[in-house]
């Protein structure tokens, strides 16, 4: 009997050992998403990066549709179960921060925000400058001069991408005009199509979406006028008005933090990555594309690709009439306000 | 006055989806059901109608279906809170939850297809009229349709025996029972036929609002649904004003940016709720002073035949 009692005991000694240094095989990782895996758009674009994990031998899950208020439960069931958490919306950043205290040997990931912690990172990539080349190709197509925007939720992220889309549609049309119309939602494909609808019926000829669905690509056809995908390629859903998306390719970051996090190379820290990098860019243009207008869009990547400019480094007026004159730098950027120049409609009051 | 045509034409749009629902609910909660499970039943109805129209490019089978599908769902509901008498409140949540996920499990392959939408068709002779031409007689098919149940609707709740008995269920089962109809009977009836519209409530968006398949394409439209069978008093013609009305909040938190007026979003987005406590505090306040009891009586209460109350 004493026997037995000690040979259990030093095998689940044994067992936690060996639970507690090291992992058995490659870490598992788990996400946290803010949207169905479904929904075309952000959440589906992080789905294809953890796939791309689990190609590379590394198990996974996920929780889809978790409300940014109620995440707090699932960031810590993720962390009960997994190596390493990636949670992919802004409003996870602070329950991801009190977990992440909680449970101090798990790695946790927070997507689009700021806040770090001793086994918390952030990571994001430059999104601002695909949307940047994309409204390139969106002012070249516009014959009314005039682009318009569905703007989803009115935080600093999607405000420096609308000015992003401004100061490049700016580069191929000066006088461009941009109307944004917040739908105060990251996924409502009903109130999308409204949207883009509405802009339509004032006046624009190119739709950009800032929303997860294809809805504005779809109603951009229906109303025969040109769209610019988000997120993914939406070209499936209307390739007649799909001139390009400016999209995520999240394997390229999540295969590198997860073999850092392996290695035990990982810090915390702050990951931005670029263009450069591959984490963002476009997909195939619309035949309808002048080649013109596509060698000048290359012309101003393959500056952004060699440092040469970024977006908000080389000035640019805001809304109000000043002039900023020094480039931003990125804390500048990840706190954007404000509205750029070009933009006809009015702020978002916060 | 373009502009103001083109809010309530959107109002209109917005608010059909909703209309259908509503009616649907109305039905179901006038025989004492409550049903909580719209949400589940609208994201049924839309995958049933976006399957069906994909295959078979016909508006007509894709609407039946969908009524079909919710209908069968509904059955469920009734089942576990009539025969099994649960609370309608839990099985209601149970079939939101059972529908969403059901609609996600197989909508999944359906991420890229699409389907032509339905066209607009304005009626001859009455789209002319100005400003109410455009904004209720130039619309598709399911529009005119859902005018169409409204009427039935009330023809039926107000003009019909069945109605009457449908009605009589929610107020007090046990009378009826003890004239000798059957609650069950009765119940289903109204449960299935009110899932039915509730079905094509959810076939609206991908027929015509979104014409593609998205996870939770109805964006939480069911729960604007639940709210508005209360503010509509269980009356299918106030669900008419009352689901324009919600569209047309719907409809004025986009083009209030247009006009660049500054409301506070969030106040918008809870106006429908907002409006429907004030709607429902007020009414209630005076229907007590004089004495009137708009709710069904015998709402969300199981029935036990030969009980006494």
């Amino acid at each position: 009997m004493r026997k037995l009692i000690s040979i259990m005991i030093s095998v689940t000694l044994t067992l936690l050992l060996v639970g507690g240094t090291a992992w058995a095989g490659k870490p598992s990782v788990g996400f946290v998403y803010v949207g169905p895996v479904g929904d075309g758009g952000w959440t589906h674009a992080h789905d294809l990066g953890r796939k791309a994990l689990e190609a590379a031998g590394h198990e996974t899950s996920y929780v889809e549709s978790v409300p940014e208020g109620d995440s707090e439960r699932v960031i810590r069931k993720m962390a009960r179960k997994h190596d390493i958490v990636f949670t992919t919306s802004f409003g996870y950043m602070d329950p991801t921060l009190k977990v992440a205290k909680q449970y101090p040997d798990k790695t946790f990931l927070h997507c689009s925000g700021f806040k770090q912690g001793k086994n918390m990172g952030n990571y994001f990539g430059r999104m601002y400058q695909a949307k940047y080349l994309a409204a390139m190709i969106g002012a070249g197509m516009s014959k009314k001069g005039r682009i318009g925007i569905v703007g989803s939720q009115p935080i600093p992220e999607i405000i420096r991408h609308i000015n992003a889309i401004t100061l490049g549609a700016q580069q191929v049309n000066p006088n461009i005009e941009v109307e944004v119309l917040w739908i105060n939602s990251w996924f409502d494909p009903a109130k999308e199509s409204d949207a883009a609808q509405a802009l339509i019926d004032n006046g624009a000829d190119v739709i950009v979406t800032m929303a997860d669905s294809a809805a504005t690509v779809q109603t951009s056809k229906k109303n025969g006028v040109y769209a610019i995908g988000n997120d993914t390629d939406m070209a499936i859903y209307g390739k007649e008005a799909h001139l390009t998306a400016a999209v995520w390719n999240w394997d390229v970051y999540y295969l590198a933090a997860v073999k850092a996090v392996e290695n035990g190379t990982w810090k915390p820290g702050s990951d931005w990555w670029g263009l450069d990098s591959g984490i963002v860019g476009l997909t195939s243009f619309h035949p309808d594309v002048p080649q013109a207008l596509i060698v000048q869009m290359n012309r101003e990547k393959g500056r952004i690709l060699s440092g040469a400019t970024d977006v908000f480094d080389h000035g640019f007026t805001k809304q109000d009439g000043t002039r900023v004159t020094k480039a931003l730098s990125d804390g500048e950027m990840l706190g954007m306000s404000y509205y750029v120049k070009g933009i006809i409609s009015k702020a978002p009051s916060s | 006055m373009e502009f103001f045509i083109q809010i309530l034409i959107a109002a209109v749009v917005m608010g059909t989806p909703l209309l259908f629902a509503t009616l649907g609910g109305v039905i179901s909660e006038r025989a004492g059901v409550i049903n909580l499970g719209m949400e589940g039943l609208m994201l049924v109805g839309a995958l049933v109608a976006f399957v069906v129209m994909l295959n078979t490019e016909n508006y007509f089978y894709a609407v039946a279906a969908a009524a079909l599908a919710s209908g069968l769902v509904s059955i469920i509901h009734g089942v576990v809170c009539l025969m099994l008498r649960a609370s309608q409140i839990a099985s209601g949540l149970a079939l939101t939850f059972f529908g969403t996920g059901l609609s996600g499990l197989f909508g999944d392959k359906l991420m890229g297809e699409t389907v032509e939408p339905l066209s607009r068709i304005p009626i001859p002779g009455l789209h002319a009229i100005p400003v109410l031409g455009p904004v209720l007689f130039n619309h598709d098919v399911l529009v005119y349709f859902s005018y169409v149940c409204v009427g039935l609707s009330w023809w039926l709740l107000y003009k019909t025996r069945l109605g009457l008995n449908i009605r009589s269920m929610g107020e007090a089962p046990e009378v009826c029972d003890s004239l000798g109809l059957s609650v069950m009977a009765y119940r289903f009836f109204a449960v299935i036929a009110g899932g039915m519209l509730i079905g094509i409530g959810g076939a609206y968006f991908p027929l015509a609002l979104t014409p593609f398949w998205v996870d939770g394409i109805t964006g939480g439209r069911g729960w604007i649904a639940v709210a508005l069978v209360i503010f509509a008093f269980w009356d299918p013609v106030k669900a008419l004003g009352g689901a324009y009305l919600f569209g047309l909040a719907l409809a004025l938190e986009l083009r209030l940016q247009i006009l660049g007026i500054d409301i506070s979003p969030y106040f918008l987005k809870m106006l429908p709720f907002v409006l429907t406590i004030l709607v429902l505090t007020l009414v209630t306040i005076r229907n007590n002073r004089r004495g009137i009891q708009v709710m069904p009586a015998a709402l969300g209460k199981v029935f036990f035949r030969g009980e006494k109350h």
